[in-house]
């Protein structure tokens, strides 16, 4: 079966018609925009933002204009330049224009455009006391989104790997950027630094698995790669899904590089949304799901993917409950869902298309729980500890309505967006043949359940209960005035619900989805598993009931204590530390690193003074004082390099004449 | 200088021999450079005081502006290459790259040396008498004057310029630079190992100098030069040494000699390969690869700034050009034994350059370590022995060269009160100051990362393929890990200018003259176009290989 599918690839044409041939406009807008409000300065800021969402808008009128002309068919590509040409190494600047792209330019530019609209709102006053640098900070915030919504664009629209990679820098420089925008939190900083170390780590597989691409097939581009995959011996296959796959764990904050993505929320609410929950952090899923006729001819590779998002919902699901920061919960929430999505396109061929229908459906509820959640926050003086909330439903009627929508979407309420496309990859799990299907099954369903408890317990302690926030000051000392957002806030978010509500329907309802995904993933496979699909239904169902009903038991029945209690439980302490992830990090990437940097320094400071002083002192008393003479470090650069050449010389005579 | 010594000798030696026929149109930028650095020094002596560093300004520039004319003139005939002065000299298209490339680096050198307006009177002074004298002097001095009225003036009276001393600049630095510069271009071109060295001490005997002519921290300036001079000298001797046992091998000097020798002989390997490890330490240290890297981190940072950056990118355009040509020309026979210990040298040194790099607090420092590792790197591409990696290589040189140059011009616009702020402390919050420079200098730092759209992405993209596709997979791998870690500390200074608050009494930032801006322009400028539009410089890299 997959033989027969890679034996005829999906024909690739050139772009035709102006639309298509002028797709590279969708990127160029935001670009544009950014480079506007970056050089304009303080003139722009008056209109800056006008001008960001604008730009942003316009190219998601395009994406949906060439959506309507190009529809569900074979890729097109669309050459704009020869970018590097050397001797056999041809890459082009060249757009691919096919079902899987035009679904992710419609989630960026979309989602991009609600959440630049609503950032007009959250950037207007929010400035931590700084008013009167409010404005230029907005201007470059804008600035900043543009440049990320171009780079994602790049990133999906390229036509090669070389492309991807190129969007994939792009992306993670802005999300640098915007997370370290609070420049006066030092810890925005080093959540920024932390971001790029891990996700430099992923490039350097991403990058490997490029150069390996390159040097066995030629050349990167994905109609040529895919077409000629087969000519691939299984160890290098897999150790290009391997490689690719690091780069996914990199950039998605999958176990066991998870550890940046919560700490990315020291970043401005927006950016939680757009960047760390609805378009950056899936570019893994994307990444693994365009690279599929790779994946299908690698079974283990494909394991390895189900593996670590199977492993990885289950850790963002674990740690998520024992937060209080509301928006850190969101994010190993975040963790967790796209554990889903890798465990989906892990699954094959049978779960590439479900994978990517997730990945949609939690873009538009995400997104709106992170924007519901920067509307509490923007009520409540910024505060993000849900212990002090409490009862706010009705001070914000909107935001909780909006919320609500998204948080039943999220626990896979009946009917609603994430239950048809999280049911949907349960079954396919469970469809698995031997064990796997019981373990990635099971695993998910348990995962199903406790997102159903997090989730519940963030509703109940903030929208619910005492009102816990009448007898607390602000860190400024003042009452908090908790009051509803303004429309152009609260419009986004509405949007937002209602993709929450319907999007899960709309994509499925005849396979829709699936369908104009197949050019571009192939068949959807139906797995036949051990269970009939309306017992996997029910048991997803019942789990997540059980996880609201012991949420309830837990924290809706009891007082909320403000202060966080200290003396809890072991499981509580380990899931508080984040499974021990950054003590893992640090005992595995930052010790190490730190040692070789010593050890190194110690080499190059002491150890050659070192070696100095016992050649010394094995030559004589005499040269004492000579060493008191001298300042002491020309001689032992001058020595540093003796011993250099002579190892050299020897290695060479070792070599060359035995 | 190396050109006429030969011309000299050969004419004395023999009457009777007809003198070798030299083509004048294709040294005719040598002779160019070295003929207007003599002239520079008839200026010095000659010209009245006053009018010296404009016309030395001019001199230079037009001498390099003639030279790249001539250069690119001969370049369009699309000339064969050739080998003249009785074989000493090959010009081939490596070698007109090369000499482009320098040109072009030299131009900007000269650009930042010829600065007057950051630090007033210029960045050089000659005797120590002249060391800046705590007296407060207004900035508009009559030393000052003439033709600094063209340049941008001082913008506020900040206390760098109230209290710096306007004892005029010293003008050698122009010749001294054109010297070396010949020198370097005569490095990369020399067929012989013979003037290969003399064109080694060409170049670097006015290094030494200029590294000792800086106006501030004159102790630091001169202990830098005192330390580049003594070992500098001490890799001349091994380059020497090198040169002995080779002609003891191949009864020659040239380098097709050395390598007919090697084809196929029964000579003694230990003659060859030591003569070889020899001499490719005394060039590996020019190159600063490490282990014979340590005096780079010393000279980066004492020299001036804008000498450190003619260092940076010119000595090892020059010194990578000649590694290049003896690799390809004179061992590629006997590559197979020798691979492997080049291959540990590269790995040395970008572990070293990206390792220490992480703990340097002082950025010269720190873009030195880069240095080191970007030494790696090129080294990578040096050993394939491909016609991809020789074009990869010297793609990397230009797009390495143009970057670093306009980091030391960004370098040197940051300043305290006590001169050059090169403290990394002083660096944070600069994007609140002065936004322009944040954005150039976090650009340009992108750049020696390796991001893409950036000259530095496309120069590790073309070495590092060519060096998959010559078999080098392992070197391939630890070049991205030293990549991925030299990309940390090149963070570090992005973090620290956006995302700190600045310092209360933290560094002013220079505006910068006409002169600097043209090199900071020109390095940004030719950054980005080889990031995206690399197509026109990758195809003259790789029209062809060397001759000999």
């Amino acid at each position: 079966m997959t033989s027969s599918f890679l034996a005829t690839p999906a024909p690739v044409q050139a772009a035709q018609g102006p639309l298509q041939t002028n797709a590279w406009l969708m990127i160029a807008l935001p670009l544009l925009g950014a480079v506007v409000l970056l050089l304009a300065g303080r003139r722009a800021n008056g209109w800056g933002h006008l001008l960001g969402c604008a730009t942003v808008i316009g190219s998601f009128v395009y994406g949906l204009a060439l959506f309507a002309s190009v529809g569900s068919g074979p890729a097109h590509e669309l050459a704009l330049y020869s970018w590097i040409p050397v001797n056999a190494l041809q890459v082009d600047f060249g757009l691919r224009i096919d079902p899987l792209s035009l679904v992710f330019m419609l989630l960026i530019t979309g989602v991009g455009s609600l959440i630049h609209i609503y950032s007009i709102g959250y950037m207007a006053h929010d400035q931590q006391g700084r008013s009167g640098a409010r404005n230029t900070e907005r201007r470059r915030f804008f600035a900043y989104l543009n440049l990320f919504v171009a780079a994602m664009l790049i990133l999906v629209m390229g036509n090669s790997f070389v492309m991807l990679y190129l969007g994939w820098e792009g992306v993670g420089l802005a999300s640098y950027l915007l997370i370290g925008f609070w420049q006066q939190r030092p810890s925005a900083a080093g959540a920024a630094t932390k971001a790029f170390v891990m996700n430099r780590i992923g490039d350097v597989g991403l990058a490997l698995a490029i150069f390996l691409l390159f040097a066995q097939l030629g050349t990167t581009q994905y109609s040529e790669v895919f077409a000629r995959a087969g000519e691939l011996s299984p160890g290098v296959l897999l150790a290009i899904a391997l490689l690719l796959l690091l780069g996914a764990c990199g950039k998605s904050g999958q176990v066991p590089l998870q550890a940046w993505l919560p700490d990315a929320m020291e970043g401005p609410t927006p950016v939680s949304a757009l960047i760390h929950a609805a378009t950056m952090v899936t570019a893994g899923v994307y990444l693994i799901a365009r690279a599929n006729p790779l994946y299908t001819l690698s079974p283990g590779g494909q394991l390895a993917v189900a593996v670590v998002g199977a492993v990885t919902l289950l850790v963002g699901c674990l740690i998520g409950c024992a937060y209080d920061d509301i928006k850190k919960v969101l994010a190993y929430s975040t963790v967790s869902q796209i554990g889903y999505m890798m465990l989906a396109v892990g699954l094959g061929p049978a779960g590439y298309a479900l994978g990517i229908m997730h990945l949609l459906t939690h873009g538009f509820f995400k997104a709106g729980l992170f924007l519901g959640a920067g509307s509490v926050m923007h009520g409540m003086n910024d505060e993000v500890d849900m212990r002090k909330f409490g009862g706010l439903r009705r001070y914000m009627p909107i935001t909780f309505a909006t919320f609500g929508l998204g948080y039943l979407a999220l626990i896979g309420f009946p009917f609603l967006s994430g239950y048809y496309s999280k049911d949907a990859i349960i079954a396919a799990a469970f469809g698995q043949s031997g064990w796997q299907g019981w373990v990635f099954g099971g695993v998910a369903v348990l995962g199903a359940a406790l997102t159903a408890f997090y989730m519940t317990r963030l509703m109940l302690m903030t929208f619910f209960g005492e009102r816990r926030w009448e007898s607390l000051r602000t860190a400024g000392g003042e009452k908090f005035h908790p009051h509803e957002s303004p429309a152009v806030m609260t419009a986004p978010m509405i949007v937002l619900a209602i993709g929450s509500v319907a999007a899960g329907l709309f994509f499925t309802s005849g396979d829709r989805l699936v369908g104009f995904l197949t050019p571009a993933l192939g068949e959807l496979q139906e797995g036949h598993g051990a269970l009939p699909h309306l017992v996997i239904q029910l048991l997803t169902v019942g789990f997540a009931a059980l996880g609201v009903l012991a949420a309830w038991m837990f924290v809706g029945r009891k007082r909320v204590a403000v202060e966080r209690p200290q003396r809890v439980s072991l499981p509580v302490r380990v899931a508080r530390a984040d499974l021990y992830g950054n003590a893992f990090n640090r005992a595995m990437v930052v010790r190490p690193t730190s040692w070789l940097t010593r050890g190194l320094v110690h080499v190059d400071r002491q150890g050659v003074d070192g070696a100095v002083n016992g050649v010394a002192a094995l030559l004589g008393g005499g040269s004492r004082g000579l060493r008191r003479w001298q300042s002491g470090f020309v001689r032992s650069y001058a020595l540093s390099m003796l011993t250099g050449g002579v190892l050299l010389v020897a290695a060479m005579l070792t070599v060359g004449a035995p | 200088m190396g050109v006429t010594t030969q011309t000299g000798a050969v004419i004395l030696a023999q009457q009777s021999i007809a003198p070798p026929p030299i083509h004048y149109s294709a040294i005719a930028p040598v002779l160019i450079v070295l003929g207007a650095a003599c002239l520079a020094v008839l200026v010095e002596a000659f010209v009245p005081r006053r009018l010296r560093w404009s016309v030395q300004v001019g001199l230079s520039l037009c001498t390099l502006v003639a030279a790249g004319a001539w250069l690119v003139v001969y370049a369009r005939g699309e000339p064969m290459g050739l080998t003249t002065l009785a074989d000493t000299l090959a010009i081939d298209t490596p070698t007109l790259f090369l000499w482009g490339t320098l040109l072009v680096l030299g131009l900007a050198s000269i650009l930042l040396i010829a600065d007057r307006s950051v630090e007033p009177g210029g960045a050089f002074v000659a005797e120590s008498s002249a060391a800046p004298s705590p007296s407060p002097r207004a900035a508009s001095g009559g030393s000052t004057g003439g033709t600094a009225t063209s340049i941008a003036p001082a913008p506020t009276p900040a206390p760098a310029r109230a209290t710096a001393s306007v004892a005029e600049m010293r003008t050698e630095v122009f010749p001294l630079g054109l010297f070396s510069l010949g020198g370097m271009m005569v490095f990369c071109a020399a067929n012989d190992l013979l003037t290969m060295f003399i064109a080694l001490e060409a170049l670097s005997l006015p290094l030494y100098v200029m590294c000792g002519l800086a106006r501030r921290r004159r102790l630091l300036s001169q202990e830098a030069a005192v330390k580049y001079f003594l070992l500098g000298a001490f890799a001349s001797a091994f380059f020497l040494y090198g040169l002995a046992l080779l002609y003891g091998y191949a009864g020659s000097v040239e380098l097709s000699a050395i390598a007919d020798a090697t084809a196929g002989s029964l000579r003694s390997d230990t003659l060859l390969f030591a003569g070889l490890g020899l001499l490719v330490v005394g060039l590996l240290f020019k190159g600063s690869v490490g282990p014979f890297h340590m005096w780079t981190p010393d000279v980066y940072h004492g020299a001036p700034t804008a000498v450190t950056g003619f260092m940076a990118a010119c000595t090892k355009v020059a010194a990578f050009g000649a590694i290049l040509r003896v690799l390809h020309v004179a061992f590629e026979a006997s590559s197979w034994e020798w691979h492997w210990v080049l291959w540990t040298v590269a790995v040395v040194s970008m572990v070293i350059g990206a390792v220490l790099g992480l703990t340097q607090s002082d950025i010269k420092r720190m873009v030195a370590y880069s240095s080191i590792a970007h030494a790696g790197f090129l080294l990578i591409g040096a050993i394939t022995l491909t016609d991809e990696g020789l074009s990869a290589t010297l793609f990397y040189l230009l797009a390495y060269g143009v970057t670093t140059i306009a980091v030391f011009g960004v370098i040197s616009l940051v300043r305290t009160s006590e001169g050059e702020a090169t403290h990394l402390s002083a660096w944070s919050g600069l994007a609140k100051r002065s936004p322009l420079i944040a954005w150039v200098f976090t650009f340009l730092l992108l750049a020696l990362a390796g991001i893409p759209l950036t000259s530095g992405f496309m120069g590790k993209f073309v070495v590092f393929s060519a060096a998959l596709t010559a078999g080098m997979a392992p070197l391939v791998v630890i070049a991205l890990v030293a990549s991925a870690v030299a990309a940390f500390f090149y963070l570090r200074v992005i973090v620290l200018m956006h995302f700190n608050e600045p310092a209360p009494d933290g560094p002013t930032v220079s505006v910068p003259g006409a002169f600097t801006t043209a090199a900071i322009t020109l390095g940004v400028v030719v950054t980005l176009l080889l990031g995206v539009l690399p197509t026109p410089v990758l195809d003259w890299a790789s029209v062809g290989g060397f001759v000999s």
